[in-house]
């Protein structure tokens, strides 16, 4: 047997490189549409032209002649197949209304890009030549691409439903009735305020990618996808194609990417599994760019009402939020409870009382469906409130940061009379488990010299000035680790929020971690080493990462919401505790000891006051394996498996500064400075956390500044490629200072918090709040996103009047 | 992502070349790096049957000193204009110009005459050479004529070669230490230029062209003959959309457009004439 002699005492911490880095820097990682896969069979849909339409026939004689085809469907001919339509997991309210979705069209079209027919060949030039063959009439509806209009209902988009109108859900929480009218009535500042959330495209590097892979006998079927989301995945293919769940074996290889648009359940999933079965034979799927464009989820979609009350001090008295949410055509997996997930956070990090009314009415249009991205809800209520923030900070003509101090939720207010860390219970109910706004804050200034570019921005900003200073923060919550289930059964969310690991020693001591999330770029295999190494006492190389197979790690909940560590992570802490308490009990058997008198410290269990009768865990692991001499009860093999439902969801908090200059002549927006200050409590490894803040603050900062989903008046997107959608690359974006505060979460064992989404939801708020200070000089109180250069200088003309 | 079908035919010398796209006529097209066809291919918005891959036809990558103007061969990758010591000591605008086409994997492949030959309006080249006052060089079935660059963009991807010919050289004056200034406006460095501008002034005379403010690259005329006439950079810059047609885009409006014409003409002419 071997055990590793370089034991560390503590990994937890350190900056350790990522393990997966070199096959992908390589291109050696197998992503979906590397695999081999002797005999497959080519999928490609034919997809809608046209934003709304009636099918009025499809002719597919043609396309069946061409070389290599082998078989087309429509909608039609494939309806019998489906046990049920496409999942929506979310229905967030009794009479929410969701239209039946099938993976093709049936009769009618509602997006461009909305499936109608599928070619099945034996090459994917094969399957895309037919396309060009098949021969659609299509009687064309009006397209409603207009949140506001789609609400008349003057053109219905689904028949059977009679109305656009998805849901409405409220959320009032008054100490008293009317405490919200009051509010705004007794205030001494208000603000009304309307934002857009364009609609994004998540454009994950990877675009999807599917192989349905059946077994020669009996119906057991393997489904490789590039998804967040196999478990989930795995029980939804498993309803919608009729078959036993436990025949359905689902494997995401590497995946380059996600931001939410690989957490659902799409038609090309479910179409590949259905026809390999059709067929006896492997399919496989490939998505285009500018498919990926149409026909994967898009993220946000909103038009928000803010309406702010405060005292004569800036205190925060009453919030009210109307929200628009665009559903897109249909609803996918979580589509309708986006809007929720930011509900909770309208009033960011401050100090409300309970005056709080929040309603979303969310519709359809003919637009691609959305769904989760980066933050999902919770950037967008971010962006409301600290937006609304800065307007509320210039109507009483006060610094923004002064304001934000005059309503931080304090330190003290997290601990009881007694000292202890109980959390802040705000007044939606919900706790805050653990902050220190003001820490975060300052820390962030002093970075960003916050003074000092005040008052260079007062010598700069002169009139007439070619390039105006502008400084913007945000100081942000997210809520995030999802999620304590209960909560979810309250929100009435199909599922539940734990995560499952098993951790096993193996006879020689090496150790595999079997955990349920599904990394796809967040390096969970590196971090979840590093946590079983160090609840272990072994190095993290002696530690292998098993998951995205649910053949290996068969209960799972997937990789989303900033919940992997904050829940995944934890579990593999309580796998490890479980295989400790195990181990014990054999080393005080085999130490002729009570296992009460056991020390357990470097990967050793010793005698108290007596460190040199000893025993390590590989030792324990061997004669566990060997079963020759363990105690009465135990059984064989050193293997524990855990399950953990949080507590409580995690608040990551923190402050973000931007500086930015601003051409007066173009319009165009230079970020000088980008200062992100994150608490996202305990780091497990604080490189891969700085990583997460750099790729999350340019999401952010692209909302800002360059990304939008333009659809025209007829539905079309004009966006539909990396030409015409602007993901900026790198020496698009500034340097980013990053720099953290460390408030433990007292919510679970290792202290942590999520850090997946907190750049994203604290940077476009930032960039704008910076790019409307710039200006505010000139007049200008309020610009839609994304500030690109036009956009700016139509502001900056509209301000001087229509004057160049 | 998959073009249609299409035939691939690789030619070893340019005559080879010309006979080759002579015998398959209108349908078939030039393969040389391949950045602006290909995408098109991709997209099935061009539909070639025939290419005719000229990449590797030999001495046609060059950059010589020839008298009073340098002769580029047209399959130069961008890359090696960007970084040819001649063009920077006699031809630095251009030099200039070709290092904000694309980004560092365009740089490497396309190459100056394909970009040229594509006519795009919106690329960097095409308009950098037309201000430079530069020659074509483009050889037929019947030999080699020259085309100034002022006469050879005829419309959008349009130019005045005809089916049977390729073009084979570019020839560049030498600026003779005139100012110059390179100005691409647009929101991400790997783009294309919103609106750009390449200019140069040297004592009385000057050349101003416009990237994307038409169906074609255009030439500023209104802009230099201001100058020429005495006016004030601001004074001509002023006239910088005179000559333009631009189109409207997701980027930009025509007024837009107009606008930062002016804005950036001003700008390359102020640095040019530094």
């Amino acid at each position: 047997m071997s055990i590793t002699q370089d034991r560390v005492t503590t990994v937890i911490g350190k900056r350790l490189l990522r393990r997966e880095d070199p096959a992908l820097l390589t291109g050696e990682a197998k992503f979906t549409n590397d695999l081999a896969i002797p005999g497959a069979l080519h999928l490609a849909l034919l997809r809608s032209p046209y934003a709304h339409a009636r099918i009025k026939s499809v002719d597919v004689a043609d396309a069946k002649a061409m070389p290599g085809v082998v078989a087309v469907y429509t909608g039609k001919d494939l309806h019998s197949t489906w046990a049920a339509p496409m999942p929506c997991a979310w229905p967030v309210t009794p009479d929410m209304k969701n239209p039946a979705h099938y993976p093709l069209a049936l009769d009618k079209v509602c997006y461009v890009g909305d499936g109608v027919a599928a070619v099945v060949a034996t090459s994917d030039a094969a399957a895309r030549d037919a396309l060009d063959a098949i021969d659609v009439v299509y009687e064309p509806l009006p397209a409603v691409t207009d949140l506001e209009e789609a609400l008349n209902d003057k053109t219905v988009i689904h028949d059977a439903l009679g109305t656009n109108k998805s849901y409405t859900w409220n959320l009032k929480v008054e100490s008293s009735e009317g405490a919200v009218d009051a509010a705004f009535k007794n205030a001494a500042f208000s603000v009304k305020e309307r934002y857009v959330q364009q609609r994004l495209l998540p454009m994950a590097m990877e675009p999807r990618a599917v192989a349905a892979v059946p077994q020669p006998f009996g119906g057991d079927i393997t489904l490789y996808s590039a998804t967040q989301v196999p478990h989930i995945l795995k029980v939804m293919t498993a309803i919608t194609c009729g078959i036993p769940e436990h025949q359905v074996r689902v494997v995401a290889p590497a995946v380059g990417g996600g931001f939410g648009s690989k957490l659902n359940v799409y038609a090309e999933e479910l179409l590949c599994v259905a026809l390999a079965r059709k067929h006896g034979a492997p399919v496989r799927w490939v998505e285009e760019r500018t498919e990926n464009a149409q026909a994967t989820i898009h993220g946000r979609g909103q038009i928000q009402h803010v309406e702010l009350a405060a005292d004569k001090d800036g205190r925060l008295t009453a919030v009210r939020i109307r929200l628009i949410g665009d559903m897109g055509a249909y609803l996918q997996l979580v589509t309708p409870g986006v809007p929720l997930l930011g509900a909770f956070l309208y009033a960011g990090v401050y100090d409300l009382p309970q005056a709080y009314d929040f309603s979303c009415t969310s519709v359809f249009t003919t637009m691609t469906p959305t769904d989760a991205y980066r933050g999902a809800g919770r950037p967008e209520a971010t962006y409301a409130i600290e937006v609304a923030m800065d307007a509320l900070a210039r109507k009483m003509k006060i610094d923004p940061y002064e304001l934000r101090k005059r309503n931080y939720i304090k330190r003290e207010q997290y601990f009881d009379k007694d000292g202890k860390q109980v959390g802040y219970t705000a007044f939606h109910g919900l706790n805050y488990d653990s902050g220190d706004h003001l820490a975060a804050a300052e820390k962030a200034m002093k970075h960003a010299d916050y003074q000092g570019v005040r008052k260079k921005q007062a010598t700069q900003n002169v009139p007439g000035a070619r390039k105006r200073l502008g400084i913007g923060m945000t100081s942000y919550f997210e809520m995030c680790g999802l999620a304590p289930s209960r909560v979810l059964a309250s929100l009435n969310y199909g599922a539940g929020g734990w995560e499952s690991a098993t951790v096993r020693v193996l006879p020689t001591s090496k150790v595999q971690v079997v955990t349920g999330t599904s990394p796809h770029g967040q390096g969970h295999e590196t971090s979840w080493a590093m946590i079983a190494a160090e609840k272990l006492g072994i190095s993290p190389d002696d530690v292998d990462v098993l998951h995205s197979d649910t053949a290996i790690a068969p209960l799972g909940l997937d990789t989303y919401g900033s919940r992997s560590l904050a829940v995944g992570g934890v579990a593999i802490a309580g796998a490890c505790d479980k295989v400790i308490d195990k181990a014990r009990k054999i080393a005080a058997h085999q130490l002729e000891c009570a296992a009460e008198d056991l020390d357990f410290a470097n990967g050793v269990f010793s005698v108290k006051g007596s460190p040199d009768k000893a025993v390590p865990i590989a030792a324990i692991a061997f004669a566990a394996f060997t079963a020759h001499n363990l105690p009465d009860g135990v059984e064989p093999n050193l293997e524990a498996q855990y399950t953990h439902d949080p507590k409580n969801f995690s608040w990551p908090f923190g402050t973000h500064i931007c500086v930015v200059e601003v051409e007066t002549e173009t319009g165009k927006v230079d970020v000088l400075k980008y200062v992100a200050v994150d608490d996202c409590g305990k780091q497990i490894n604080p490189l891969i956390v700085e990583g997460q803040v750099h790729g999350g603050v340019v999401q952010g900062l692209a909302q800002a500044l360059f990304e939008e989903a333009v659809y025209d008046k007829d539905g079309n997107l004009k966006t539909s490629n990396l030409a015409e959608y602007l993901v900026p690359a790198a020496c698009d974006v500034p340097p980013i200072t990053t720099d953290f505060t460390v408030t433990p979460s007292p919510t679970n064992e290792l202290g942590v918090k999520g850090i997946g989404e907190a750049g994203t939801i604290g940077a476009a708020p930032t960039v704008m709040n910076a790019v409307i200070d710039a200006l505010s000089g000139l007049g200008i109180t309020a610009l839609d996103m994304p500030a690109s250069p036009q956009n700016v200088w139509k502001a900056i003309n509209n301000a001087r009047g229509g004057k160049k | 992502m998959i073009p249609v079908p299409f035939e691939y035919k690789r030619a070893g010398s340019a005559e080879e070349a010309i006979s080759l796209i002579g015998q398959y006529g209108d349908d078939a097209k030039f393969l040389a790096g391949g950045h602006s066809l290909v995408p098109l291919m991709k997209l099935r918005l061009a539909q070639p049957t025939v290419l005719v891959d000229i990449g590797r036809v030999k001495d046609l990558s060059y950059v010589k000193e020839a008298g009073d103007h340098i002769a580029i061969g047209a399959l130069t990758r961008h890359m090696d204009v960007e970084k040819s010591p001649v063009l920077k000591q006699h031809v630095p605008l251009l030099a200039h110009a070709a290092s904000h086409v694309g980004d560092s994997q365009v740089r490497h492949r396309g190459t100056i005459g394909g970009s040229i030959a594509h006519a795009d309006p919106a690329s960097d080249l095409p308009a950098t050479t037309l201000a430079l006052g530069a020659t074509y060089v483009v050889q037929g079935p019947k030999g080699k004529r020259e085309i100034a660059a002022k006469d050879f963009f005829k419309g959008f991807l349009e130019s005045a070669l005809a089916a049977d010919e390729m073009l084979v050289e570019i020839k560049v004056p030498k600026m003779k230490g005139a100012g110059w200034s390179f100005q691409k406006f647009n929101r991400r460095a790997q783009d294309w230029a919103i609106v750009g501008v390449a200019a140069w002034r040297n004592n009385g005379s000057s050349g101003v062209a416009l990237v994307n403010m038409g169906s074609t690259p255009v030439l500023a005329s209104s802009v230099s003959k201001a100058l020429s006439g005495g006016a004030s950079i601001e004074d001509a810059a002023a006239r910088a959309a005179d000559d333009a047609d631009p189109q409207s885009d997701l980027n930009a409006s025509v007024e837009y457009r107009q606008h930062l014409a002016r804005v950036l003409v001003r700008r390359a002419l102020e640095a040019a004439s530094k």
